[in-house]
């Protein structure tokens, strides 16, 4: 053990460990490959793609390949780009930590089938994806029963398994999964009979709200389950009304359903990261970054929902590619370089914004969300002069805005 | 001779384990689809020490109890239980507490308690910093916490290692009698003769006796609930934390879980009679909770909840525990198990044996007796695919714990049963990853179609059908 332990620092490191087999880890391990850099990707599932081999459903690809392809076609073409490239695979590695044995070498720590195995890394790129808020987190009490499922698990169930799940549903929150399930299970004969959301607002995007008229099916704003009921199964679901500061009133109601489906919402796996020791966004729920993507933690990058909940694929993919481009700059240049950081401000309307720090020397992608619904909306960030006109933003959509070259302490971006 | 047990939670299972020392036919019936899973399913998992319990009033759970928590610390390390023995605290937020907490020191010493002392508000603080507010404590070495769960199937599996045979899915219907003496029982699966019917049936003991003619005790249910933090919410304490106690119940205790988890409960309500399979959380319930628990300890924000859930505590008539030879021969009642049941099993178990030397059964020992169990963890199983990712869990373990569950008798494949010898399902996601990937390999085990593999029992089924179903 000894001498294993104390073999020569660097020479046996990759220069990208990439954590996470889906959208953002398969672009990074591409990107940083054709970068050439010694790249090895890690996932844990005994397939690659992450998420996408269950969204059988069409939209994936729109933005960055120009094509409207489905979750499986896509994932197809990111794993035939990785193929072709020199980066290695291991499937079947579930990464426990990552150790900063210094700035420049890393250790991550995987299981795996063979028992647990470490490699040492210059750089890692985390892009180990969300996990779905789950009944407990969403508040739901009641009886502990079969019949419900987060979304994505519904998901699985009916187009990994080949399972149907139950056949009359109700649906707790309205963003863009809920709403694709609520058309998968109207699809496969069920009876989908309420998508219940707590805001005042619908949270898909359009194309995905089209889902609820053309199938008929009612949608309750303001309003939430606040219990679940049954022997073995759900009988029922108890809706509770809620005003505009979501605390509930006295107005509630049952609906009979065999099935329950939570879509309330992804929250970014990062209980490696936050143990390691990066510091955390509580607007976002994952690491604070800077321009490259890189986290607190020297040589540590994150991309797609490890980093921030994004709704479209092709952004988690272009966030991979830039933490790749940020691994190289690490790897040759021994660290990022940048000492003087301009802060990212929210101001007025603004939830969350990543990354948070700019190097300031050149054009990078800030992604946003607002907090409040707007029309006509005016996005500013004053500093450098920036003013743009956008008809609608939602809090569920990603306010996407490129920004070049900039100077000064702070930007700040203001949505009126 | 032939005893046949009715109810395969901590108390069936430990007078089952036992029985099998002796050249009995020990059978073990339970209505579930495996063991443990009524009260023993859901409570704190506190082994007491012993000083709450008034030996005036409660003359059996307070004597129990102390020998109950003594045997444990020995069963721990014979069947390889998940446990803890972190101690405990009592706290006096304030000086008007603190004559309470006198009160309990000395009927503590009465019950003969070891260890026990008052710490000042200093000390108590120097081990726990966090706490929010402390006047005094009692200080009590000898808690510990054990997985109820796995303590009940760690028990099975030794009785059936020496000959117990358990039924499960079998339900009691009636208790057959003839001229004063019990002649066997008749259950949903057909007449199960036996010479001894020991009443262990937990929440419907009360039915159970009343089958026999005895119908001198009630039980009611009393819903405790509970809530349990993701794994990296704290502080955590170091030792059990309770506040000082109301009169009622114990209080809402504040812990670090078996597993490692921040978990606060129970507060206490009484249910009607009838609703004794009430196993629903309210919000209002887990609010008290939260708030009751917060007076104590500062508690991460609700969001960091990961699971709540409810159990349900056998309150006898009397308050006192039930262990007894009833007039129709044959048949023993132990019933109304309330806290500190869990605590006191082991040495309930051996009381029952005495009962039936003293109705003189003839109780020889086995020449060959296996005293020693091993559990899943710490077993071979460090490699293989990992299924439940947050905590862990590997195919082979999965793979075990239904070969496990064969063994005892487990007929319905139930990711439970998975869930109680593993863990897997019960980290951060809930199961959200793995429960269907755990359902896949029980349906393969158990040759089903992976719809028909349940949650926790026949009706609780994970899918309607193949996903065509619905449409032909």
């Amino acid at each position: 053990m000894g001498s294993e332990m104390s073999r020569s620092s660097s020479d046996d490191a990759y220069d990208v460990v990439v954590v996470g087999g889906g959208p953002a880890g398969l672009a990074a391990a591409s990107e940083s490959a054709r970068l050439g850099l010694k790249t090895i990707l890690l996932d844990e599932n005994s397939r690659l793609g992450g998420i996408l081999p269950q969204c059988i459903h069409p939209g994936f690809g729109l933005h960055c390949l120009g094509e409207d392809l489905t979750g499986p076609e896509f994932a197809h073409r990111l794993i035939e780009e990785l193929r072709e490239s020199d980066a290695e695979v291991r499937v079947g590695a579930h990464v426990t930590s990552i150790e900063m044995r210094s700035d420049l070498v890393k250790e991550v720590v995987f299981a795996s089938p063979r028992g647990v195995e470490t490699v040492r890394a210059r750089t890692v790129i985390y892009a180990a994806g969300a996990r779905e808020r789950h009944r407990f987190e969403a508040g739901i009490a009641g009886d502990r029963v079969a019949g419900i499922y987060t979304a994505g698990e519904a998901q699985a169930l009916m187009d990994l398994y080949g399972v149907m799940p139950g056949s009359r549903v109700v649906i707790v929150g309205s963003g863009d999964v809920g709403l694709i399930m609520a058309r998968r299970f109207a699809l496969e004969g069920a009876e989908v009979v309420a998508v219940v959301e707590m805001l005042p607002y619908p949270g898909g995007l359009a194309r995905n709200l089209m889902i609820l008229r053309d199938f008929d099916i009612p949608l309750y704003l303001s309003h939430r389950v606040a219990e679940v009921r049954g022997r073995g199964r759900v009988q029922r679901v108890r809706v509770v009304r809620v005003d505009e500061r979501l605390r509930e009133t006295g107005e509630s109601f049952w609906i009979e359903c065999d099935t329950l489906l939570i879509s309330a919402g992804l929250i970014p796996r990062v209980k490696v990261l936050r143990r390691a020791g990066a510091i955390m966004d509580p607007a976002t729920g994952g690491p604070v970054v800077n321009d490259r993507l890189e986290t607190t933690l020297p040589g540590v990058f994150a991309a797609g929902n490890s980093l921030l909940i994004n709704d479209l694929v092709d952004y988690a993919v272009e966030q991979g590619r830039t933490a790749a481009r940020g691994a190289e700059e690490f790897v040759r240049g021994g660290g990022i370089r940048t000492r003087r950081w301009i802060r990212v401000r929210k101001g007025r309307n603004v939830r969350l914004a990543v990354p948070h720090m700019l190097g300031g020397d050149r054009d990078v992608w800030l992604y946003a969300r607002v907090s409040k619904p707007v029309e006509d909306a005016l996005v500013e960030l004053p500093e450098i002069g920036l003013r743009r006109r956008v008809p609608v933003l939602k809090p569920s959509e990603t306010l996407r805005l490129k920004i070049s070259a900039v100077r000064g302490n702070e930007l700040t971006l203001v949505v009126r | 001779m032939r005893v046949a047990i009715v109810g395969a939670g901590i108390v069936g299972a430990s007078i089952a384990r036992e029985l099998s020392r002796y050249e009995l036919e020990v059978h073990l019936v339970e209505k579930e689809a495996d063991v443990g899973w009524g009260v023993s399913k859901a409570n704190t998992g506190l082994i007491h020490a012993g000083y709450d319990d008034d030996p005036d009033r409660f003359p059996r759970r307070a004597r129990l109890c102390v020998e109950g928590n003594r045997i444990w610390h020995q069963w721990v390390e014979e069947l390889d239980i998940p446990h803890v023995w972190s101690g405990a605290l009592v706290i006096a937020k304030e000086e008007s507490e603190v004559r309470i907490l006198e009160e309990l020191l000395a009927r503590g010493m009465r019950n003969g308690v070891p260890e026990l002392r008052m710490l000042e508000r200093d000390e108590a603080l120097s081990m726990e910093p966090n706490l929010r507010r402390v006047e005094a404590a009692l200080y009590a070495p000898t808690v510990g916490q054990i997985s109820s769960p796995q303590a009940v199937i760690a028990l099975v599996e030794n009785a059936v290692d020496n000959g117990v045979r358990v039924h499960l899915e079998t339900e009691v219907t009636g208790v057959e009698v003839s001229g004063e003496r019990v002649r066997g029982l008749r259950t949903s699966e057909g007449f199960l003769e036996a010479d001894v019917v020991i009443n262990a049936a937990g929440l419907n003991a009360d039915d159970v006796s009343r089958m026999a003619g005895i119908d001198h005790f009630e039980i009611r249910p009393r819903k405790g609930e509970y809530l349990i933090f993701d794994e990296d919410a704290g502080p955590k304490p170091s030792r059990v934390l309770f506040p000082t106690p109301s009169g009622r119940s114990k209080g809402v205790v504040v812990t670090t879980e078996v597993q490692g988890h921040l978990m606060v409960g129970p507060n206490a309500r009484d249910l009607p009679k009838e609703e004794k399979d009430d196993r629903s959380t309210t919000s209002s319930g887990l609010r008290e909770v939260y708030e009751r628990a917060s007076e104590i300890w500062p508690l991460p924000p609700l969001s960091m909840v990961i699971r709540t859930f409810s159990g349900l505590r056998p309150e006898p008539t009397g308050g006192d525990f039930i262990i007894r030879a009833e007039e129709v021969w044959g048949f023993v009642n132990v019933a109304g198990m309330r806290s500190p049941g869990l605590t006191a099993a082991p040495a309930v178990a051996r009381e029952v044996v005495k009962i039936l030397e003293g109705m003189g059964v003839s109780l020889r020992e086995k020449k060959v007796w296996k005293g020693r169990r091993r559990g899943i963890h710490g077993s071979e199983v460090s490699e293989g695919r990992v299924v439940c990712k947050c905590n862990l869990v590997r195919e082979p373990e999965i793979r075990e714990a239904i070969r496990r569950m064969k063994r005892v008798g487990v007929k319905t494949p139930s990711v439970d049963s998975v869930k109680f010898r593993t863990s897997a399902t019960s980290g951060t996601c809930q199961g959200s990853f793995c429960r269907i990937e755990i359902a896949r390999i029980l349906a393969e085990e158990f040759s089903t179609p992976l719809w028909d593999v349940t949650l926790k029992g026949r009706g609780s089924e994970i899918g309607v059908g193949d996903v065509k179903v619905l449409l032909r």
